[in-house]
């Protein structure tokens, strides 16, 4: 278990806000994950595809566009197509609070709204993913 | 957690002293050079003689979700409140050239702004609103040129006179590379739709505004204050020189450009940043194009506070930062205004929301006597010396980007953008290790109590009758509308100005997505550089 942890951060649907995104994805970095970024307008489809052949341990999405419900959905939807359910999603954005509970129900396995620490999303996104960081 | 900065620094980190004194201000004939007098170049104290005294700002809440029927009536609801402009937010597919019926339109449809898929929609949106009464904005940039189309036609639907017609059109591509990221096409062909746009503007719209080149995405995505008005006079210069290319002039086309920054809570600095703007540009129309008409010379502004200082956590506290954001943009002598609601950092705003960013904005011109003076900051050891160093480091920054070979090659590069994602990255970690102090997130946190807002909810029924709209418009027309688009694809091949073609095109009925994809088969699109 000393591999460090692989985390494919991407933005589904047509939301071009990728600041959250990029923070995170420096923050993994630095915290010793292996982060492949996917950049804008990924369709879920290229998500999974990315996140099979990456071989990722755990899948994030940002939204801020208000369509978190439909997108991860259809996210987790590919991610069953593509054999990728031990694969844990994760959702960030602006959730509002009611939505977090249906994200989860959905089969999201966490959800950072807007205002989450970095240090809860590192320490979340890393005990999800199964490794320790080297 | 330390309770202050040590040593103390603005955002953009310029060293604040915990003293200034008229030794700070230099010398006194240098300084009133610097400032001038308002109304005159180089405008530092302000774009027009009078200020506030001759008119307030514009109160212009960006506004739109669902289908143009229900945007026309927060319109509505907005104007009877006491705005006393229209601004019109529009959803991602609109800004993406994507019918509404499109499979990677679904999720979208109606979420950030409002679906407007044919000139029908616009008429729809702006029914029972006279056109020619009203300064309109639009939120638009890659499908900017279809979107003025539409908007034209729905003018002449209401008998609107062309040159009565005001407002501004976003229209600035160069920033959505940079950072608000709705691009569709390449930059050098969306470069040649800008110029289009202003070069038929400039003859057919007079008091419209073709262009409002935009800091304030960059600022949002996480760049400084310097950086802000640095990518802001680069792309504006950018445009300049295409239009000067074009063989316009300066004088006849800088009088219409309009400009557009955030205003954050570091309230000095944003003053400092906005009197900075006006001097900088000021300069720049003369030095590097010539202006002879001090129009030319003049910034004018609009301010939409900032989104990004808004907390989730607390969200009631959001009403204070947006007192704060307002009284700056206005200290720093905005043209027109528009403050965030308070649940903007979970949802588009509630009516409720909207209503008190808006009285926000009376307030604080209707009841604190800061509209009475203009530039009632000048003068100020503090805030002089300010003006001066955000203007020497954004001017430093501009230099870089010239050594770059200007906006667009730097943009190519991923030269700002990765500048941007730096200093958010900078902002996140000073939040985490609690260098910097947010109220009610890394400070004064309370879990014991849940905020019960109720936020606003888009009709989930809004997509579906939009796409049933649009399917019958396209099952009523007749052959006008593909004719049309092949004379468009005509003008895109041959180079010419394809305004004229593509309002024909949308006055015969021709979709978004339609008009969308005449310039993407000419056109390609665009992969970003990737963030490292």
């Amino acid at each position: 278990m000393n591999k460090p942890p692989r985390v494919l951060v991407a933005k589904p649907g047509l939301d071009g806000h990728d600041r959250g995104a990029k923070v995170v994805a420096f923050a993994l970095r630095d915290a010793g994950c292996e982060v492949i970024y996917l950049g804008l307008r990924s369709t879920a489809e290229e998500i999974m595809v990315a996140a099979t052949q990456e071989d990722v341990d755990l899948i994030g999405a940002s939204v801020l566009s208000g369509a978190h419900i439909e997108l991860a959905s259809d996210l987790l939807a590919a991610r069953s197509y593509h054999g990728l359910d031990d694969t844990p999603l994760v959702v960030g954005g602006i959730v509002p609070p009611v939505d977090i509970d249906q994200l989860l129900q959905l089969g999201v396995a966490d959800v950072f709204p807007a205002g989450t620490a970095m240090t809860d999303v590192v320490s979340r996104v890393i005990a999800l993913a199964g490794h320790s960081p080297q | 957690m330390s309770e202050v900065k040590q040593p103390r620094t603005t955002d953009s980190g310029i060293e604040v002293a915990c003293l200034y004194t008229p030794s700070d201000l230099g010398d006194p004939a240098e300084l009133n050079q610097r400032l001038g007098h308002p109304g005159q170049p180089p405008f530092t104290r302000g774009p027009y003689e009078e200020m506030y005294r001759e008119r307030l700002w514009t109160m212009r809440q960006y506004a739109g979700y669902g289908s143009a029927s229900e945007t026309n009536q927060r319109f509505r609801y907005l104007l009877d409140q006491g705005q006393t402009a229209l601004s019109v937010a529009f959803d991602l597919p609109t800004q993406l050239g994507l019918d509404s019926t499109d499979l990677t339109a679904k999720p979208e449809v109606g979420r950030v702004g409002v679906a407007i898929d044919t000139a029908n929609d616009m008429v729809e949106l702006f029914d029972g609103l006279p056109l020619d009464q009203l300064s309109i904005n639009f939120t638009i940039n890659a499908t900017a040129p279809i979107i003025l189309a539409f908007y034209l036609v729905a003018a002449e639907q209401q008998g609107s006179d062309r040159s009565q017609l005001a407002g501004t059109l976003q229209n600035d591509i160069l920033k959505e590379f940079v950072a608000r990221k709705t691009f569709i096409y390449p930059p050098e062909p969306s470069m040649r739709l800008v110029g289009d746009i202003v070069e038929y503007c400039t003859t057919e719209l007079p008091r419209f505004n073709p262009i409002s080149i935009t800091g304030y995405h960059a600022r949002e995505a996480g760049c400084n204050a310097p950086q802000e008005l640095a990518f802001t006079m680069s792309d504006a210069i950018a445009y300049a020189k295409l239009l000067v290319d074009r063989g316009l002039s300066f004088d006849t086309f800088a009088p219409r450009f309009s400009f557009h920054f955030a205003t954050t809570l570091e309230i000095f600095e944003e003053v400092a940043k906005l009197r900075a703007a006006r001097r900088l540009w000021a300069g720049i129309a003369r030095d590097r194009f010539g202006a002879t008409k001090p129009e030319a010379m003049r910034l004018r502004f609009f301010s939409g506070c900032s989104g990004a200082t808004l907390t989730a956590q607390q969200p009631l506290n959001n009403i204070v930062r947006s007192t704060v954001q307002c009284l700056g943009a206005v200290l720093g002598g905005a043209q027109s205004i528009h403050v965030m609601g308070y649940d903007e950092a979970m949802a588009i705003p509630s009516d409720e929301a909207v209503t008190l960013a808006l009285r926000t904005q009376q307030i604080l011109g209707h009841e604190t006597g800061v509209v009475d003076t203009v530039d009632p900051l000048a003068g100020s050891y503090f805030v002089e010396s300010l003006t001066d160093q955000v203007e020497a480091r954004a001017s430093e920054i501009i230099n870089s980007i010239d050594e770059a070979g200007g906006a667009i090659r730097a943009i190519e590069a991923g030269l700002p953008q990765r500048w941007i994602a730096e200093n958010a990255y900078r902002i996140e970690n000073a939040l985490s290790d609690g260098t910097t102090v947010k109220v009610g997130v890394n400070a004064y946190t309370d879990y014991s109590k849940t905020e019960n807002l109720t936020l606003f909810k888009i009709d989930d029924q809004s997509r579906d009758r939009q796409c049933s709209r649009l399917e019958a418009h396209i099952a009523s027309r007749d052959n006008s509308a593909i004719t049309a688009l092949g004379s468009l694809a005509k003008a895109v091949r041959s180079k010419e100005n394809i305004m004229e073609p593509l309002i024909d095109a949308a006055r015969a009925g021709a979709t978004l997505g339609e008009i969308s994809d005449v310039l993407k088969d000419h056109f390609g699109t665009y992969q970003e550089p990737p963030p490292w």
